[in-house]
């Protein structure tokens, strides 16, 4: 049985092309990966992330537990700040990357759609000290408000000044449309969050399914302005590509570690015992034998995920992600690549129907972001 | 509900054909454009190429896909749409006009009663 996010009639409404993704019925484009994609880039445009996964961790230990679960330092964390981190199995593969939101009653650990149900097990087989987990996915709806202009309209829903809301901090407020002329009868409790996967300036907004239809309409409303559009999973899959930023399933998954995928500085090996820390380790000091890179193909020709690496007749490695960059106008790919041929201006041979020229490339395909 | 255009043929493999004497002009269909999506890259046969009918002759690249291009008819291509190349966006927004891919001067003219009518393209179609 596929499951619908709250905005699944918004999106048939607005002409969404419906797809079957991680078990949900969600909008993979409405007027076209590009165009959207451009929305994004230049103003401001909103997705539908509902299918991601949110667990809660309450008691008094739950930060000690979520930092033996979590690779990154999350004791760190200020209140109301966010961070980025991998859970690992203890042959250091990756169970998932996710978010940890350190508030004052809970941590909130947020998902990949694709692992809700397998992380949530995965937590629940590894509880451990006085913690209670509580995964309430099923109730929670979720929009990304991503662009150069997200601030302009979401500030127009907030009663305190988001300029001092920074990148990566969130916290528990009320949306309050008091400026606006179509107002709702009373404010709306969601979470704020700096954060996105698009390298844009932007939000996530997490609420109660109950409440998910009138935050679509009062965002739309205040981003009428600048054009604000729904975007789909298409566009959202090649602006977290030109970041470079890692998908699960593509670019990293149960076979791959954080050092191989430059995950490293999600990594504290000094904070104390996680799942996974010794294999981790022991990789690390073996010495880590492939690394996954990005490259652009010079000439014609889009790198699609699977197909193989050569250089000079030999396979040297495989690619993850590859697709046609919207804003660089052409093929880029990621994909790992055996040691040492993974050094930057390395010419490789990505094995499409014919072969197609690369040379790998430092940082991320996009550096014009406007996130901050 | 993508678009079919009376007195055109096609194929299975989501083309169309417009026969004019002994030439036969192709593009993809709407069904096509519309499930590719975003079309950024065309590869079409060259001028002069000998092709055969079902034989893949050239490639589209969309953001998320590829997919082959292939001949309807056997013949020779004499005519490819630079444009398209150029933008091969045009496909999407134009597949049946503007967005054209290749012309062939066929063998045989008659091969074409071997093509899809537009109903039976539309029930190939509705089967997906």
């Amino acid at each position: 049985m596929l499951k619908k996010t709250p905005f699944y009639e918004m999106h048939v409404k607005n002409g969404g092309k419906i797809v079957e993704f991680a078990g949900f019925l969600m909008p993979v484009q409405f007027d076209g990966i590009i165009p959207e994609h451009r929305a994004v880039r230049s103003s401001v445009g909103v997705f539908d992330v509902s299918h991601m996964g949110e667990i809660e961790i309450y008691g008094q230990d739950r930060m000690k537990f979520v930092n033996h679960l979590t690779t990154n330092d999350a004791a760190a964390l200020e209140l109301g700040q966010v961070q980025y981190t991998t859970m690992l199995y203890p042959d250091a593969g990756i169970v998932d990357d996710l978010l940890v939101y350190n508030f004052e009653t809970r941590i909130l650990l947020v998902v990949n759609a694709a692992n809700t149900d397998k992380d949530f097990q995965w937590i629940m087989d590894n509880k451990k000290y006085d913690v209670d987990i509580k995964n309430i996915s099923d109730t929670m709806g979720q929009l990304a408000i991503q662009g150069p202009k997200a601030e302009l309209v979401m500030q127009k829903l907030f009663d305190f000044d988001l300029t001092t809301m920074k990148y990566y901090w969130a916290a528990e407020v009320n949306m309050n449309p008091a400026s606006l002329k179509k107002s709702a009868k009373k404010n709306i409790p969601v979470i704020l969050s700096r954060t996105g996967y698009t390298g844009e300036d932007g939000f996530e907004i997490y609420m109660n399914k109950q409440y998910a239809a009138q935050c679509w309409e009062m965002i739309f409303d205040a981003g009428a302005e600048y054009g604000i559009k729904p975007v789909g999973l298409g566009a959202r899959d090649t602006l977290r590509f030109e970041m470079r930023y890692c998908l699960y399933g593509n670019d990293i998954d149960k076979t791959t570690n954080p050092l191989e995928a430059g995950l490293g500085w999600v990594v504290k090996f000094d904070k104390g015992d996680f799942n996974g820390r010794e294999s981790l380790l022991q990789a690390k000091e073996n010495g880590i034998k492939r690394r996954l890179v990005g490259f652009e193909v010079i000439g014609k020709g889009i790198p699609r995920p699977h197909q193989s690496i050569h250089l000079g007749g030999k396979k040297i490695g495989y690619v993850t992600s590859g697709t046609f960059s919207p804003s660089m106008k052409k093929g880029m790919g990621m994909g790992y690549v055996d040691k040492p041929y993974n050094k930057t201006g390395t010419r490789i041979e990505v094995m499409g129907k014919v072969p197609i020229e690369a040379e790998i490339i430092k940082g991320p395909f996009y550096k014009q972001g406007s996130h901050k | 509900m993508a678009n079919i255009i009376e007195g055109l043929k096609y194929t299975k493999e989501h083309e169309w054909i417009k026969l004019e004497g002994d030439t036969a002009t192709e593009g993809l269909t709407d069904y096509a454009q519309s499930e590719l999506s975003d079309i950024v890259m065309v590869e079409p046969p060259e001028v002069g190429k000998k092709v055969k009918a079902g034989e893949a002759i050239g490639t589209i690249e969309a953001v998320k896909a590829v997919s082959d291009l292939y001949a309807g008819l056997n013949g020779e291509v004499v005519e490819v749409n630079e444009k398209v190349v150029a933008d091969p966006s045009i496909i999407n927004k134009d597949p049946y006009g503007e967005g054209w891919l290749f012309k062939i001067k066929l063998d045989d003219p008659k091969q074409a009663e071997t093509l899809l009518a537009p109903e039976q393209y539309k029930e190939l179609i509705a089967k997906h």
